[in-house]
Order: C-alpha cells, then structure tokens, then sequence
C-alpha cells in the first residue's frame, strides 16, 4: 500500500499541520477519538463510577512520588532506615513526596475496593465483560504484591516482622515449600538480599506488569462499553448515526464530569497528606518507626488495613476449624453434584469432597490457612461464571440479593478490624464465621443467585436530568 | 488441486524443530536468573555457630543470642515450671516432640523438657507458624490474650500460638510444631555453644 500523506487546508495553521504530518505516521487522532471524544459511555453513571479515573490518578502520581523515593533511597538493610528518615528529615520537600507515596498507597486500596464494589453489584464482570474484570482482578494482586514488596523498604519493626511472616506463608506448602521460602527471601533470614530484590520488585517488575494490566483493562472496557447502574447494554439501542442512544461520548462530558470529583479527592489527599499522615495507625503503623529487629517481635503486629481481612482468614483457619469447614465445603460440593446433569460432574464432586477429607486430615491448619488467604483472592477471578443471575444490576434482583450483598460487605468488614486487632478465643469464633459467610458468599452464588423473582429490566437506562 | 499453497512439509518439520531447541535454549537461559535468587555464598558461610554465656543466670531469667541471623533463647526455669512440664500432656499437640524430630528436636532433647539440662531450656525463639518471635509469659495466671490457667510459657503476637516452657505448643493454635531446639552443646557449665553438637 502506498504511503498518503493527509491532506490539510492550504489556509491551515502550524499546529494542523504538525498533527496532520504525525498522524500521517501515527494514528494519534484516531486513538483520541477512539478513546476519549467518540467513545460512548452510558449518560446514567453515577458516583460509583468515577473511581476507575481515581485510580489511574493515583497510579500516576504513586510513579511519580516513587521515583523521586529512589533518588535518595538505600536498599540496603544498613542504610534503609536512616535513608527514610533521611528523606523525612533532611531532603527538601521529602517529608511531603513520602507522605503523599504512603497515603497514595492507602488509598489506592480506597479507590480500588470501591472500583471493585460498583463492579459487583451491578454486575459489571457478566458477559461480555469477563476479561475486563480479569484484568481487574490481576491489577488487585499486583496491587497487593507492589504493597507488601513496598512495605518492606522503610526497614521498620513491621516491614521486617510482616515480610518474614508473608514470606514463611510460602513454607506451609508440603514438600517444596521451605525450600521456596528460603529462594524468596535468599537467605535463611530477612535480610539485605530480601531486602534488595524486594526493591527491585516494587520499583520496576511489578510496576511494569502493572501499567500492562491497566492498559488491557481499559483496552477491554473500550471494546466492549462501559455498563451502567441499570445493567442496561446501551449498544442494543442505536441512534441514526450508529451511536447509543443513551451514550455521551467521554470527551467532555465524563473527563469534566471525573475532572471536578478528582478536585474533591485531592483535596480529601490533601487533607490526609497534612494533617494525619499516618491516620492514626493505620496508614503508616507506629511499629514501623523503630528500626528492623530481628530479634524481637513487637507485641502487637497487624498488616496494614487493606490486607487485614484476607489476613484474619488465615488466622481464622485453625485446626478445630477445620471440620466445620469441611462439612461447609462438602454442602457446596453435594449441591454441584446434585444440580450436574452429566455423572462425570457428580463423580469429580464426590472425589474433591474426598481428597479435601484426605488433605484436612493429612496436612497442618497452617497449609489450609494459607490455601483459604489466596483461595478467598483467586476465587474472585471466577465471579463471571458464578453469577448465574437473569438479570446484571442489583436494581433488578429479589430483595433478599441486597441482603446479602448488605452482609457480604459487613463480614468483609469485620474480617478487616479482626485482622487489625489481637487474637483472642471470641474474634477467632466471629473471623470463622465471617470466612465461611466470605467464601460461602462466592462458592453458593451459583445457587442463589437464581433464586427469587426478579423485576423486569426496561430496555432504556433510566435516566433523569437534573 | 486446492485453491489452498500446499503445505510443505519439509519446512514445516524444521520450523517444529527450531522451535523445540530454540525453547529448550530459553528455557535453560532462565535457570541462572531462577537461581540467582538462591542465598548467596556469603550468606550460606555466615551460619556458623555462637556461644553463649550464662553465668550466673537466674531462675526465670532468658537471655537472648543471635544463631544464624535468629534469636535463640536460654531460659533457666524454676522447679515449679519444671515440675508443670509433667502435667501439660493432655493439652499440647505433640508433647513428646515425636513430629519431624530432625528439624525440631535432636535426640539428646528427646525427653519431657527438651533439653540437656532439665534446669536450661534452649530453643530457636521464631513460631513455627509463620515465623514471629514469640514473647515470654513467665508468669501464670490470667493475663490479655492468654487463658485464667496460663502456667506460664510464650505467647505469639501475630497469630496466639502458645507454647508451654519447654516450647511445646498447645493443641488447636495455629503454630503446627514445637519450637525448635537448635543444635547445641555445654562447652562448660556456663558456656553454650549453639549451632553446633558434635562432640570435640
């Protein structure tokens, strides 16, 4: 194919004529128009969906800030704590550059736990938006990993006490688990080699995937359409120009519209950022402030806020547990294998009910503790083959559906303040109880999520203006 | 004749087999990256042995000795906590250490207070569950965390395991094993040396 040069206007002006040489070579304004000022997203979102745009914000300034961290930075076990302070102390600004990466990073979690919340209850991961939501999902774990490698480099009592704790979660796996520990952490202990690859990991290898991810993610989004807060596929009902009818194209109505809300973030940002960084305890712990002891635990150690309530459920997971848990999981099993219409089905639920009996009995709580903590993140990659509901939007289900999303979210909870608080005999009773309604919840969405009667879904979005 | 360019199939086996040795090759270009992940040789020669001195020690007193990068703990217990050790059977997980005694109780530990010396209690001062450092509860009696009849022991701060003064860890805590007791030896009756059992 011969090459075209575009053709501008001969009264055009520089600019035009810059852009029309580049997207001669670069199909710049085709991609802004893709994207931005011809994408059509549903006019009815409302204020659960600005926190897709907050978090690529936050993304952006969390590279930003982090960058300026390595300038004066030592990933050394030596030299890491006092850089920290250094940085706290002594670089101008630096007070303020860190404070705005830690506070960036609790409320990464903010944004993206209420990202997350929108997508489940009007059912954003059902088809055809699957793969949109297994990005998201890959974004959370890498989110979770950047968190923790990250959480080790001040070299405080809690980064060093939480990474040798997390690290020895891989050394539950039968056979080749302590071997695994000791190849992760690269010395018998924590230490200046944990300590080093942990920075490279939090600095370029996960940030890499993890602009990756993002970009899939939004690629996805903008293939298939956003949805909306009535589960409504506006593509379905087409104007004389091929476009939604209930569509506004992004660019300007939703990049205003995101524009004025990240104004109110940042300044809640802002608040955080200078009147209490640490919030309290929960976004910088005071643990964290007395430098790396690997003689002694603190009397108190808790993960930061947005990893408690997985951690509670490894807590959870003790040896009387176990049965319990079991008699719960052979109940799902009996009920797959009832509801299967093919007898390979009903024989391979019989057989994982066996080995689980086999494997409670065989293996330590501590494995199955550490099964349910990553089981109880991967099982939301499923969510878009569990939901066997009629209808997307929670608008549309039975009202018992709201009743228990209402105690999914509150155990979710609970799970998060039990994970902060210490171990006593009572939270471990409630954290049970929490872990099975957790897992119960995704596991049993299969059979309840078709139960009940459902109202009738309009074909429009229901809109009003102001 | 098909519409279709035949396929030739000469070709199409070496393409097959270029890309099976080109794969093996990148494959085996991986293991050094893998394995550079591995302790280093000066982190594998830092594990040698250390003594500790206990001269006058204490009854109830623990004194604290870095091995290999972890705490390792001498306690002199009193008679009382050493006459407990009898009692506690029913409500440990493994009260005569018989699980994995390799990694966690060498032989000459093999007995009801896991140690040489019934009076010295040595052990690795990390929680077998996920590796915090436990914290003495010497004292008996009802305290935060701990049962009305705690007859004193450790306690572990991130997850509640318990364990009794001999490190044996209560039944139903998340921690699967006993402390360990790491390789030691008497140089003389006020020196320990840890991280090492052989006999000079």
């Amino acid at each position: 194919m011969a090459f075209h040069e575009k053709e501008v206007p001969a009264d055009a002006s520089a600019a035009q004529k810059v852009l029309a040489w580049v997207d001669s070579r670069l199909p710049v304004t085709a991609a802004f128009k893709r994207h931005m000022s011809e994408y059509y997203a549903p006019k009815n979102l409302n204020f659960f969906y600005i926190f897709g745009a907050l978090a690529i914000v936050v993304l952006a300034m969390q590279i930003l800030t982090g960058i300026f961290l390595t300038m004066n930075y030592k990933p050394d076990a030596a030299k890491a704590f006092d850089s920290v302070e250094y940085i706290m102390r002594e670089v101008p600004w630096g007070w303020m550059i860190r404070y705005m990466h830690s506070t960036g990073a609790s409320m990464f979690f903010v944004v993206v736990y209420m990202h997350m919340f929108r997508g489940l209850i009007y059912g954003s991961y059902r088809k055809p938006r699957e793969l949109i939501w297994i990005f998201g999902c890959a974004i959370f774990l890498c989110l979770m990993g950047e968190a923790f490698f990250g959480y080790l480099l001040p070299w405080g009592q809690m980064s060093y006490w939480g990474a040798q704790v997390i690290v020895n979660l891989f050394s539950a796996i039968p056979f080749i688990g302590p071997d695994l520990s000791l190849w992760l952490r690269g010395d018998y202990v924590v230490g200046d080699a944990t300590l080093n690859r942990f920075f490279a990991f939090h600095v370029i290898a996960i940030p890499l995937v993890l602009i990756g991810l993002v970009v899939a993610h939004i690629l996805a989004l903008h293939e298939v359409g956003s949805n909306n807060p009535d589960g409504v596929e506006i593509k379905d009902t087409l104007d004389a120009q091929g476009h939604p009818v209930d569509g506004i194209p992004f660019h300007p109505y939703y990049s205003v519209h995101d524009v004025m809300y990240l104004g109110g973030f940042l300044m809640i940002f802002a608040l955080i950022v200078f009147f209490a960084p640490e919030m309290g305890g929960y976004f910088l712990e005071a643990n964290n402030f007395i430098p790396a002891n690997p003689l002694q635990t603190p009397p108190h150690i808790a993960p930061v806020w947005y990893f408690t309530p997985f951690y509670s459920m490894l807590r959870a997971t003790t040896s009387n547990f176990l049965l319990p848990l079991w008699i719960f999981l052979a109940v799902i099993l009996a009920m797959f294998a009832k509801t299967a219409k093919d007898i390979k089905i009903k024989g391979l639920c019989v057989a994982i009910a066996l080995v689980l009996a086999g494997g409670f009995y065989v293996l330590d709580a501590k494995f199955w503790g550490v099964v349910i903590m990553g089981g109880s993140v991967v099982i939301m990659f499923f969510l878009p083959w569990l939901d066997h509901s009629p209808v997307k939007s929670i608008r549309y289900r039975p009202d018992f559906h709201k009743y228990i999303y209402g105690v999914f979210v509150v155990s979710f909870v609970i799970l998060g303040y039990l994970g902060i608080q210490p171990p006593s005999p009572l939270f471990e009773k409630v954290s049970q109880i929490c872990t099975i309604y957790y897992l119960g919840f995704f596991l049993g969405m299969p059979f309840w999520s078709k139960l009940g009667t459902f109202k009738p879904v309009p074909t429009r979005v229901t809109f009003k203006t102001h | 004749m098909s519409d279709k360019p035949s396929m030739d199939k000469d070709r199409r086996n070496w393409l097959i087999a270029t890309s099976a040795v080109g794969g093996v090759g990148a494959a085996a270009a991986l293991y050094p990256f893998v394995d550079s992940f591995e302790p280093s040789e000066r982190a594998k020669a830092a594990g040698a042995a250390v003594e500790i001195d206990i001269t006058g020690m204490q009854p109830d007193e623990m004194r604290t000795v870095e091995w290999r990068g972890k705490p390792v703990w001498v306690v002199r217990r009193t008679p009382a906590q050493v006459a407990e050790l009898t009692n506690l059977d029913g409500q440990l997980a493994d009260p005569n250490s018989l699980r994995d005694p390799s990694q966690f109780t060498p032989p000459y530990a093999q007995n009801q207070w896991r140690s040489i010396k019934p009076e010295y209690l040595v052990v690795v001062g990390i929680c077998t569950h996920l590796g915090c450092s436990p914290s003495a509860k010497f004292e008996a009696g009802a305290q935060p965390s701990l049962p009305s009849t705690w007859p004193g022991g450790f306690l572990c701060p991130c997850h509640g395991s318990t364990f009794d003064m001999a490190g044996r860890v209560y039944k139903n805590k998340p921690a699967p094993d006993n402390l360990e007791v790491p390789p030691h030896m008497y140089l003389s009756d006020t020196k320990i040396l840890i991280g090492d059992d052989k006999k000079a």
